[in-house]
C-alpha cells in the first residue's frame, strides 16, 4: 500500500458537558462524553466507530466537525486545526466536511421540497444562478439514485431509505472530502440498509470520499470499515484494522461486544460461548476509578480499579487500552484470551 | 418439542384492515399459525409487514375504528378470542396471555411505582391481598434478576435503566403465570450487551416456567439464537414458516433467501458488495390478488401477478407461500 495521507488527525479530544446544580446553579460536575480521544483518519478510508448508546460515539463525530466546541484537544482536518478557528473561517471550511444524520425523518425540513433541501448548501456557499443550482441538484439526485421527477415533492412522500438518500445528496452537494455518517442506517429496515450502505460505498469510490462511520451495528461496520475504533464510556478502548479487530479482539470489552451480537445462523448461535456482561454502563458523569470498564470486566484485576490503562500499540496499527496488555505481550493477544474464557457465563447479581 | 400436542393458541385466517380516508389498508391478510405448549415461535418481518398488528388483533388491542378484524378465529384452548366480549377478553389479557412491548421507556406508567404496577395484575386477576401481592412481586423481580428487589418496589420507572425496565416489563407479563407470552420487539431498543442479558434471561425462564412464547423481531440473529420455529411475514402475509434450522438452512421463499443474504456476517469472508433486495416494501392498499413480494422478487413469473400464492407444505412442518420452486436453485 502506498504511504497514505492523514486527512483527519484528532489529538486528546475532550468534550465535557457541564452539570449545573444547587441554589445558585453553579457547575457541580460534568458529563465526560468524550474523554481524551486520539485517532487519525486516512484519506479515502472508512473509520468505523462502534459502541453502545451513551458511549460518546455520536458526540465524538459531532465534535470532529465542530458541531460542538471541544473542551480540549485538537482536530486537524487537511492540515488545519479547526478546534479554534474563528466562526467565519470555519464557515468557509464547512463545504469540505459534511454529515449524514441518523434519523432521516427528523433531519429533513418537512416544509422544504427535495430540491430545496439538497440545494440549501448551494444557496449558502455558492453564488450560482437558479439554473446552475437545479442542474447540480439533478446531478446529485442521479448520483444517489433518486428519480429527478420527484425533485419538487416533500420529504413525507418518501420512504425511510429514500429520505436517507436525500440526506446523502445534501451532504454531497458541496463536493466534500470528509463525511461523518452518524448511524445512517439505524432507522432503516434490514432490506433497505444494504441498499444505503452500497450507495455510500459506491459514492466513496466515485468521489474519493473519506468516511467516519458511526454505528452500533457491528456486522455492518465490519463490512464497510477499513479500521474500527471501539468506544466505551467516552474513551477509545481499542482501535485496529477491521480484520484484526474482529478476528483477534484484544480488549475484553470488544470481545464481549462481539460475542453479544446474535448471528443469523442457528447452529453457530447454539454453539457460541457467549460472554454475558453483567450490569449496565456506568454514568459518564461519575465514571469508575481506574479503568472505565472495571465494573463489568470479566477479567478485572486489582490494578484496573486503581490505575487507568494507557493506550498501547500491541501490533502495528492495533491499539488497545487495557492492563492485560501491559507487560506480557504474548499472553495478551491470542492464546491467553481464549483459554481463560471457558467460564464465560458470569452471572452474579447486577448493579442497577 | 412435543410435536403432536394440541396448540395453546391457534390462529386461523386472521384478517385485519384499517379504514382510512384513502381507502382500506390490508394490514393482516389471512394469517394462520399455531403455538404449541412450551414452544418459542419467532416472527420476523420488516416494518409494515403486519407482525405487530397480527398480535394486537388477536388480543383486541387495536383501536376500532380505524382497525377492523374482519375475519378469522383465534382459539385459546376452545374459546375464540375474537367473539369474546370486552370484559372476558380483559380477563384473558395479562392473566392467560402476557404481553411485553417494544419500548420499555413508554410502556411503564411514570407516575406509579414499579411495585404498584407489578402488584396491580396480581390483585385484579388473582384477587391477592396487598401483602400477598407484594411478596409475589418481590419473587418476580428476583426471577428476572433485579437485585435488592424488595427495596426497588418503591422506585419509579425513571430510576431504572433501559435493560432493567425491560426486565420489569417481563416480570409484569409473567405476574399471573400466563400460558402464552407475546413479546413484541422486546430487545430492539436495547444495546447488544443488554440484549444478550435479556435473551439469556428468557432462555432461563422458559426452562423454569415452560410457557409458550411468541417473539416478534426484525433481527434474524435473535431468532436463530432462541426460537424453535420461525414465521416470516411480508406484506401482511405469512410467506414462510418452519423449524428454525430448516428455514435458515434451507430457505424456500425468495424473500427469506434474500433477507438471509443481505445481512453482513460477523465472521468469514467480507463481501465486496452487500446483496440487496431492490425496491421498496409494498403498499397494502389493494386487496392482494398478486403475490406481495412480486415487484422485488428475482424469480417472479407470470403466475405471480395473477394469483396470490397459498401456503404449501414443502417439508416437515415447513411451508412456503410461493409459486416458484426453490429446489436446486442457487440464487
Amino acid at each position: 500500500m502506498s504511504p497514505r495521507r492523514k486527512l483527519v488527525e484528532v489529538r486528546n479530544l475532550k468534550l465535557y458537558f457541564p452539570i449545573y446544580g444547587g441554589l445558585l446553579r453553579r457547575q457541580v460536575g460534568s458529563v465526560k462524553a468524550v474523554d481524551d480521544v486520539s485517532f487519525d483518519i486516512y484519506e479515502g478510508e472508512t473509520l468505523g466507530i462502534v459502541g453502545e448508546s451513551g458511549c460518546g460515539k455520536s458526540t465524538c463525530g459531532r465534535a470532529v466537525l465542530r458541531l460542538y466546541d471541544a473542551t480540549a484537544g485538537s482536530i486537524t482536518i487537511d492540515g488545519e486545526n479547526i478546534a479554534d478557528l474563528p466562526p467565519e473561517t470555519l464557515r468557509k471550511k464547512r463545504p469540505s466536511m459534511q454529515m449524514v444524520f441518523q434519523d432521516p425523518q427528523a433531519s429533513l425540513n418537512p416544509r422544504m421540497t427535495v430540491a430545496g433541501i439538497i440545494g440549501e448548501p448551494l444557496d449558502e456557499h455558492t453564488d450560482w444562478d437558479r439554473k446552475k443550482k437545479l442542474e447540480r441538484i439533478y446531478e446529485l439526485m442521479d448520483a444517489v439514485g433518486l428519480n429527478r421527477d420527484f425533485a419538487h415533492r416533500y420529504p413525507h412522500a418518501f420512504s425511510g431509505g429514500q429520505r436517507q438518500r436525500i440526506g446523502i445528496a445534501r451532504a454531497l452537494a458541496l463536493n466534500p472530502r470528509f463525511i461523518v455518517c452518524d448511524e445512517p442506517i439505524a432507522a432503516l429496515d434490514v432490506s433497505i440498509q444494504a441498499q444505503v450502505v452500497n450507495l455510500l460505498e459506491e459514492l466513496q469510490d466515485q468521489f474519493g470520499l473519506t468516511y467516519m462511520f458511526i454505528s452500533h451495528d457491528l456486522s455492518m461496520v465490519r463490512h464497510i470499515a477499513d479500521r474500527v475504533a471501539v468506544m466505551y464510556l467516552g474513551k477509545i478502548v481499542e482501535l485496529a484494522p477491521v480484520v484484526d479487530l474482529y478476528d483477534h479482539p484484544a480488549h475484553p470489552y470488544t470481545e464481549a461486544l462481539l460475542s453479544a451480537v446474535p448471528e443469523p445462523d442457528p447452529s453457530a448461535e447454539r454453539r457460541k460461548d457467549r460472554i454475558v456482561l453483567t450490569g449496565d454502563v456506568p454514568s459518564p458523569a461519575n465514571p469508575p476509578q481506574g479503568c472505565n470498564f472495571c465494573t463489568r470486566c470479566p477479567r478485572v484485576m486489582d490494578i484496573c480499579r486503581q490505575i487507568e490503562p494507557e493506550t498501547r500499540e500491541i501490533l502495528p496499527g492495533h491499539f488497545v487500552a487495557c492492563h492485560l496488555h501491559n507487560q506480557d505481550k504474548t499472553t495478551g493477544r491470542t492464546g491467553g484470551a481464549q483459554a481463560e474464557h471457558t467460564q464465560n457465563q458470569i452471572q452474579q447479581g447486577e448493579d442497577a | 418439542m412435543p410435536d403432536g400436542a394440541t396448540p395453546v393458541l391457534d390462529v386461523r385466517n386472521l384478517k385485519t384492515v384499517f379504514r382510512t380516508r384513502a381507502g382500506e389498508i390490508h394490514a393482516v391478510n389471512t394469517v394462520s399459525f399455531d403455538l404449541k405448549p412450551g414452544e418459542l415461535l419467532g416472527v420476523v418481518g420488516e416494518s409494515g409487514s403486519g407482525k405487530s398488528v397480527t398480535m394486537m388483533s388477536l388480543l383486541g388491542l387495536l383501536p376500532s375504528p380505524p382497525a377492523e378484524v374482519r375475519d378469522g378465529q383465534v382459539l385459546l384452548g376452545d374459546r375464540d378470542l375474537l367473539t369474546m366480549d370486552e370484559e372476558s377478553l380483559r380477563l384473558v389479557r395479562g392473566r392467560e396471555i402476557g404481553f411485553v412491548f417494544q419500548d420499555p421507556m413508554t410502556s411503564l406508567n411514570p407516575v406509579f411505582t414499579v411495585g404498584f404496577q407489578l402488584m396491580e395484575p396480581l390483585r385484579v386477576h388473582l384477587g391477592m391481598t396487598k401483602a400477598q401481592a407484594r411478596d409475589r412481586a418481590v419473587e418476580l423481580l428476583e426471577l428476572v434478576g433485579i437485585p435488592d428487589a424488595r427495596r426497588r418496589l418503591k422506585d419509579y420507572p425513571h430510576q431504572f435503566s433501559g435493560g432493567m425496565r425491560q426486565r420489569v416489563m417481563i416480570a409484569i407479563a409473567l405476574a399471573c403465570d400466563p400460558k402464552v407470552l407475546i413479546a413484541d420487539e422486546p430487545t430492539t431498543a436495547l444495546d447488544v450487551t443488554i440484549q444478550a442479558q435479556i435473551l439469556e434471561l428468557v432462555k432461563e425462564l422458559r426452562q423454569k416456567l415452560g410457557m409458550a412464547i411468541i417473539w416478534i423481531t426484525h433481527d434474524l440473529g435473535v431468532i436463530a439464537g432462541i426460537a424453535d420455529r420461525v414465521m416470516v411475514m411480508y406484506g401482511g402475509q405469512v410467506v414462510e414458516q418452519g423449524p428454525v434450522r430448516e428455514v435458515f438452512g434451507n430457505p424456500a421463499h425468495p424473500y427469506t433467501r434474500a433477507l438471509l443474504r443481505t445481512m453482513p456476517k460477523l465472521h468469514g469472508e467480507r463481501e465486496d458488495k452487500l446483496r440487496v433486495i431492490e425496491g421498496q416494501p409494498p403498499i397494502l392498499a389493494r386487496q392482494p390478488s398478486a403475490c406481495p413480494f412480486m415487484a422485488r422478487c428475482v424469480h417472479a413469473f407470470d403466475r405471480c401477478s395473477q394469483e396470490n400464492p397459498l401456503r404449501r407444505e414443502i417439508g416437515d412442518r415447513h411451508d412456503v407461500a410461493c409459486h416458484w420452486d426453490h429446489r436446486g436453485a442457487t440464487a
